[in-house]
């Protein structure tokens, strides 16, 4: 590990001891932080996992149904009866804090309760099935949509965090501790260096 | 803050969800779908996505997971091909951990005896 390039003075002995005792303090810190973030996100990316697979499911048997809905109409009465929403779902969006990370936090705030955009003789009932299915499932695909991008935020944060402990552990404070180490020698060697030297004056002044 | 909700996908699968009040996108290829998604990024907070569009866009879609919002949310589509986002969440896990921490839980349909 190369040291630092510094004057071996006290001075700079001085500031170095300083940074390393900072440099320790943050490596402890982010050390917790980042055990932490692990802990929380094994959880969320576990409840992710069942989430997923849960709204998954539903969501094939939606659009299976769909599917079925589609076939016994013609395309053009469809595409019709679907184009113009009754209603418009709206999200609550707001930003929660989890362990300094912004992440979103999303809630149903008007879900489309307005009823179907058709009327019920325009086409079959396997479509009003399907659309008020999707209405139910919204809650759960933005509790989804929420916690899915949570996890993938804090997994960027955690391989970021980890990075900046392991720079702290194996670089930064390996480089502050061997420059100290260097300077100490050095003044100690100066030290004996002037001692001997006074010696020899006063040896040849007798 | 009140955010609005999206759907990009190819003709069949979008339908339904805008029957349920979500704007809907078409788009029939993932090159559509990324200039849709450009352009729509800044005035919807939650956009779905279908799975076989959002497979090869991958990479593209990494760069919205800096920023809270939107959220981008890969689904299945009518045309099957479910996977992608379980296999996003194992990523993110074997990104933050080093290693794959549902295992013990298997591919989907098999898991529930193996996980605690």
């Amino acid at each position: 590990m190369a040291r630092l390039n510094v004057n071996p003075t006290r001075m700079e002995l001085k500031k170095l001891k300083a940074r390393l005792s900072t440099a320790v303090r943050g490596h402890k810190l982010l050390k917790d932080k980042s055990d932490e973030m692990i802990r929380r996100f094994t959880v969320m990316a576990r409840e992710n996992l069942a989430l997923r697979r849960e709204v998954e499911g539903e969501l094939a048997r939606i659009l299976g149904q769909f599917q079925v809905a589609r076939s016994v109409t013609p395309a053009y009465r469809a595409e019709t009866a679907f184009a113009l929403p009754a209603s418009s779902v709206r999200a609550e969006c707001s930003v929660a804090s989890v362990m300094g990370l912004d992440v979103p936090k999303i809630a149903l705030s008007q879900s489309g309760g307005a009823g179907l955009p058709y009327a019920f003789f325009e086409i079959t009932s396997e479509a009003d099935y399907s659309v008020s299915m999707v209405t139910a499932l919204f809650p759960k695909l933005l509790r989804l949509a929420e916690v899915e991008k949570s996890v993938r935020m804090l997994a960027d944060e955690i391989e970021r965090n980890k990075r900046r402990v392991n720079a702290l552990e194996y670089v930064m404070i390996p480089q502050l501790e061997e420059t100290i180490a260097y300077i100490r020698e050095k003044l100690s060697e100066n030290e004996r260096a002037a001692l001997v030297r006074i010696m020899k004056v006063k040896g040849k002044q007798q | 803050m009140t955010g609005k909700m999206a759907i990009v996908g190819d003709g069949d699968s979008i339908m339904v969800f805008q029957a349920a009040g979500v704007s809907a996108f078409a788009a029939e290829n993932e090159k559509k779908a990324r200039d849709i998604l450009r352009k729509i990024a800044k005035d919807y907070e939650v956009i779905f996505l279908t799975e076989e569009l959002a497979r090869p866009l991958a990479d593209f879609l990494k760069r919205f997971d800096e920023t809270p919002y939107p959220v981008v949310l890969p689904i299945p589509s009518g045309k099957g091909g479910a996977g992608l986002g379980e296999e996003l969440v194992r990523g993110a896990a074997e990104r933050a951990l080093g290693i794959d921490i549902f295992l013990g839980v298997g591919p989907r349909g098999s898991s529930e005896e193996t996980h605690q």
